[in-house]
């Protein structure tokens, strides 16, 4: 970690997007979490997407709730309006903001203790609910601000710094989101950056609740010996059922793969979802299949990545509540206020 | 035979029903009529916290002289309830009326000497015309609605013509329920002595007011107001709000194109979401409510403080019940004052407005959104069970066809292009108020992060002691400029100079209109002073100041206006008098003059008189 600020000076050769746009200008500022914290990577990969999605940094609003990894809106798309709120209740705010305006782009940055304890309502609700939204939590398996405690997403027996013993059975948030109706699953991890970045793609192109956990080793409180969420343990035990691109529309399209290998999901506005196989036989449209695949992998020890669940038609909460086309904070007064004349009839049918 | 209460147009009734039983439509056909004969009338549903079978009263006072408040005692009881027989009994004024079915022979016990008894045998007649359970059940309501016509000489026309009001559409129903009026009617002028000594006459008393609930008239102020978002989860006494909203927007803000909606309301998986989702649009540019009530307020304390200190704005419509925990979630209280003005840990202080009857609460309720724009802060509209949930005369609804929504201070696109300086909490022009952005506004500029962390004025996150400071007090600054803005107090001066004086607030009005009139004629005289807003405006102050003695009158146990009124005007206690009144149910004149008529006894200032007329 560092106090330095961030030099101005940029190379003048640094790649651009379509909009022109440096991958700096999507960057925030200096991140004042610990040096090898693994939400620093997500921070960075969640810079990569949107660099290279050609997002308009000032169209996503970012919001998260209390913890570490609740700091890290802070850390990256600086030109982003950006909402650190109450502790485990992002989702409402996130949700509030959307319905406001269903034409920004709404990123929810979460860990396991602002989502799997105290928010544990919130986060269902919001995926029930469909709002249009990637939902990432950051999952440490640990409360790092407070130095060390059991979250609510330690499996059991896994052991803390001091050598206490988890007894509690743990929160799998993925297969929540997937019960609760999430119509984009995914799960990473922080130290693999080539499956997180076009995860997040994928996730942020989704029109409907996409969520994705995260497993982001706790440099400080959770990477030791004994614990289940260390970097070690996680690369040891890593399942990836399948490898995703994410396709631009102006990109030429071109066929690295055998037939049959790969699957590609147009997105509505024109890009492309590729999977790539890489566990025979699943299948990321089948929710019932990646329910099942999930519990058994798990119930062996191994922790499945990857996109989990997609599903290609997606009714989020703006079609279910039939809200007109043009975002709510937009209408003007006479598009709210009924007017004078109106009140006189509504006099006259009260009386 | 008892003696008879004689009076026209001044008495109370009042039916004893069972939940669920259908009578709550008739007991309302009965009210009505009596207001389109030109006569005030006010009902109250006193209800249990129950769907079937518990007892519940429908009370209606009437009253030519246009007091609305409950006066306490009852002239005449429906007795439809075997349940509360002997409670509904007692309640009624010796010489006063006991209307009940008589299709079953009653011991002599059940009755009353000194009370007059009207016996219509009810389920006889209805089960004689009527084979179906639930028709028989529902007509027995009308039936009785017809004897009573009779019986206090209601205009049969009237009736007839609400019918056909009320059941429009299902036209196939009018008839069946104009015979059942008839035959109600028709039995009770054959067999009764009509009419009896309390009665009505047709008088030209209602003009142009109108009659409806306040939760509805809020709903509606909140279209007006322009709210697009509404997130609730249900709670008595406030659900009807935003099942209100539902059905004006449906009505008012449906795309007639597509269909679709400029709005958007979610039932909430608690209050905490509600706000939460509330404080997320309002962020992003919309306007924003929630209604709810004590228990909703409690459970929103932690968001209402980010709203405060990250200055969001937010509407909070809190239908008032008697608390603490459930309390009693179906009677009315003023009892969320304190937890509202102070909602939240840390050093927080919110604006309250404190409507009358339905006509304020549709005028606060557009109001509150221009105000939380303006001020950046959560508003509450403080209604109560006893405004909100009952249908109340009042004046017509009224809206300046000039007027124009204020959405506060917002930097645009354009003025951040023109090199305009932002600075999320720079206060630039000295009233506290900063400028914010919305969302996506402009590409490169005006971007801020939001949060409930100490910052600066830029908006960067800073614990420095100075930075803190500053923006605590900017925020009493903005709180100042509250105080301009909240509807101001209502002064009613007393016909006579005088050192006394009372305030009141919310839905004691009219109960203190009856109050004072009845004091005057006793030779007591106080200047009243409506409280319509907090911050308290400097005429409540001045008020205080220039009166020996004030009275202040609330409807909770621990004085928490007269609490706030200490607090933030720095008032020596014993210049406020509380006079409360906390069992839940609503007010009275005759409570209110017994509390102060016996307390100036005792300073023995007036001559001691009896206190209850």
């Amino acid at each position: 970690m560092t106090y330095l600020p961030k030099p101005r000076f940029r190379h003048p050769d640094l790649p651009t997007n379509a909009l022109g746009f440096t991958r700096r200008d999507y960057e925030g500022a200096v991140s004042t979490l610990c040096a090898g914290c693994g939400h620093d990577s997500i921070s960075a990969a969640i810079i990569q997407a949107c660099f290279e999605l050609d997002l308009p940094p000032h169209r996503i609003a970012k919001l998260s709730g209390i913890g570490c990894s609740s700091k890290t809106p802070t850390y990256f798309l600086g030109a982003s309006h950006g909402f650190n709120s109450v502790h485990g209740r992002m989702p409402s705010v996130l949700t509030g903001a959307n319905l406001a305006n269903k034409d920004l782009i709404y990123l929810g940055v979460s860990g396991d203790g602002d989502s799997a304890s105290i928010g544990l309502g919130q986060f269902a609700h919001s995926i029930r609910r469909g709002v249009n939204m990637l939902y990432i939590v950051e999952n440490n398996g640990v409360y790092g601000l407070t130095k060390g405690q059991f979250s609510a997403t330690s499996d059991r027996g896994s052991k803390s710094k001091k050598g206490v013993v988890n007894t509690d059975e743990p929160i799998d948030m993925v297969s929540m989101a997937l019960q609760l109706g999430a119509t984009f699953v995914g799960r990473s991890f922080s130290g693999d950056k080539t499956q997180l970045v076009p995860l997040i793609k994928a996730g942020l192109l989704h029109k409907g609740a996409a969520f994705i956990d995260c497993i982001s080793p706790c440099v400080a409180f959770n990477n030791h010996e004994g614990s289940t969420r260390s970097f070690d343990y996680v690369r040891a035990h890593n399942e990836a059922v399948n490898r995703l691109d994410v396709i631009l529309p102006r990109a030429e399209i071109t066929t690295d793969y055998e037939p049959g290998e790969t699957v590609d999901v147009k997105q509505h506005d024109g890009k492309i979802i590729r999977l790539r196989k890489v566990a025979k036989d699943y299948d990321a449209s089948d929710r019932i299949g990646a329910m099942t695949h999930l519990q058994q992998k798990q119930a062996a020890g191994e922790i499945v990545t990857g996109l989990l669940y997609l599903d290609e038609e997606p009714v989020d909460l703006h079609e279910a509540l039939k809200t007109v086309d043009r975002p709510l904070n937009m209408l003007e007064d006479d598009d709210l206020c009924p007017g004078a004349a109106e009140i006189a009839k509504i006099n006259d049918s009260l009386r | 035979m008892p003696q008879r209460l004689e009076a026209i147009n001044d008495f109370v009734v009042k039916f004893a029903n069972v939940n669920g039983s259908g009578s709550a439509s008739a007991n309302q056909l009965f009210a009505k009529a009596i207001l389109r004969m030109g006569v005030p009338a006010t009902p109250r549903n006193i209800f249990p916290s129950n769907i079937q079978g518990l007892p519940t009263w429908y009370e209606v006072r009437v009253s030519e002289k246009g007091y609305l408040g409950a006066r306490g005692g009852v002239d005449l009881v429906v007795a439809m309830n075997p349940q509360t027989w002997d409670a509904d009994l007692k309640e009624i004024e010796p010489g006063g009326y006991l209307f009940y079915d008589s299709s079953k022979p009653m011991p002599a016990s059940k009755f009353r000497a000194d009370v007059n008894v009207v016996g219509v045998p009810l389920t006889e007649m209805c089960n004689r015309t009527y084979s179906d359970p639930r028709q028989r059940q529902l007509f027995r309501n009308i039936i009785y609605v017809g004897a009573l016509s009779a019986l206090l000489q209601i205009e049969p026309e009237v009736v007839e013509k609400l019918l056909a009001e009320q059941f429009r559409g299902k036209d196939k129903l009018i008839a069946p329920n104009v015979k059942a009026f008839h035959m109600g009617r028709d039995w009770a002028l054959e067999n009764l002595q009509c009419p009896l000594g309390i009665k009505l006459e047709r008088r030209d008393a209602i003009g142009d007011m109108i009659f409806l609930e306040g939760n509805s008239a809020a709903a509606l102020g909140a279209v007006y107001g322009g709210a697009s978002v509404c997130a609730w989860y249900p709670i008595t006494p406030s659900s009807s709000v935003a099942e209100a909203f539902e059905k004006h927007c449906r009505r008012y803000r449906t795309d007639k194109a597509t269909g679709k909606g400029r709005y958007a309301i979610v039932q909430a998986e608690d209050e905490l979401a509600s706000i939460g989702m509330v404080i997320g649009a309002a962020w992003n540019g919309a306007r924003a409510f929630t209604a709810t009530s004590g228990p909703g307020i409690s459970l929103m304390q932690e968001f209402l403080g980010l709203a405060y200190f990250a200055e969001i704005p937010a509407v909070i419509i809190d239908v008032q019940r008697g608390g603490p925990s459930t309390g009693m979630p179906t009677r009315n209280q003023q009892s969320d004052v304190l937890v509202c003005a102070y909602a939240s840990h840390g050093d927080t202080k919110h604006v309250l407005l404190f409507p009358e009857d339905p006509k304020e609460c549709f005028d606060f309720g557009a109001l509150a959104f221009d105000l939380a724009d303006r001020l950046q802060t959560p508003i509450f509209v403080m209604l109560e069970l006893e405004i909100g949930m009952n249908d109340r005369l009042c004046k017509p609804l009224a809206w300046d066809a000039n007027r124009k929504l204020d959405r506060g201070k917002v930097m645009t696109a354009a003025d951040l292009e023109a090199g305009k300086l932002f600075g999320r909490y720079l206060d630039v022009d000295g009233d506290g108020i900063t400028y914010r952005t919305y969302p996506g506004t402009h590409p490169t500029k005006g971007a801020f992060f939001t949060r409930g962390t100490t910052k600066d004025r830029m908006a960067r996150y800073s614990e420095e002691g100075p930075d803190y400071v500053e923006n605590m007090d900017r925020l009493l600054k903005k709180f100042a400029t509250a105080k301009k803005l909240v509807p101001a107090p209502i002064l009613r001066e007393a016909k006579q100079p005088t050192k006394f004086g009372v305030l009141y607030y919310g839905s004691t009005s009219p109960a203190m209109v009856e109050a004072l009139d009845t004091l005057e004629t006793r030779n007591i005289h106080l200047n009243a002073m409506r409280v319509r807003g907090f911050p308290f405006a400097q005429e409540v102050e001045d008020f205080i100041a220039a009166h020996d003695r004030v009275f202040l009158v609330e409807q909770n146990r621990d004085a928490q206006l007269r609490t706030l009124l200490i607090n933030e005007c720095g008032i020596d206690p014993a210049r406020i008098v509380p006079v409360l009144n906390y069992d839940g149910n609503p007010i009275t004149a005759r409570f209110i003059i017994g509390g102060i008529a016996e307390r100036l006894a005792g300073a023995n200032v007036t001559p001691l008189r009896k206190a209850v007329p």
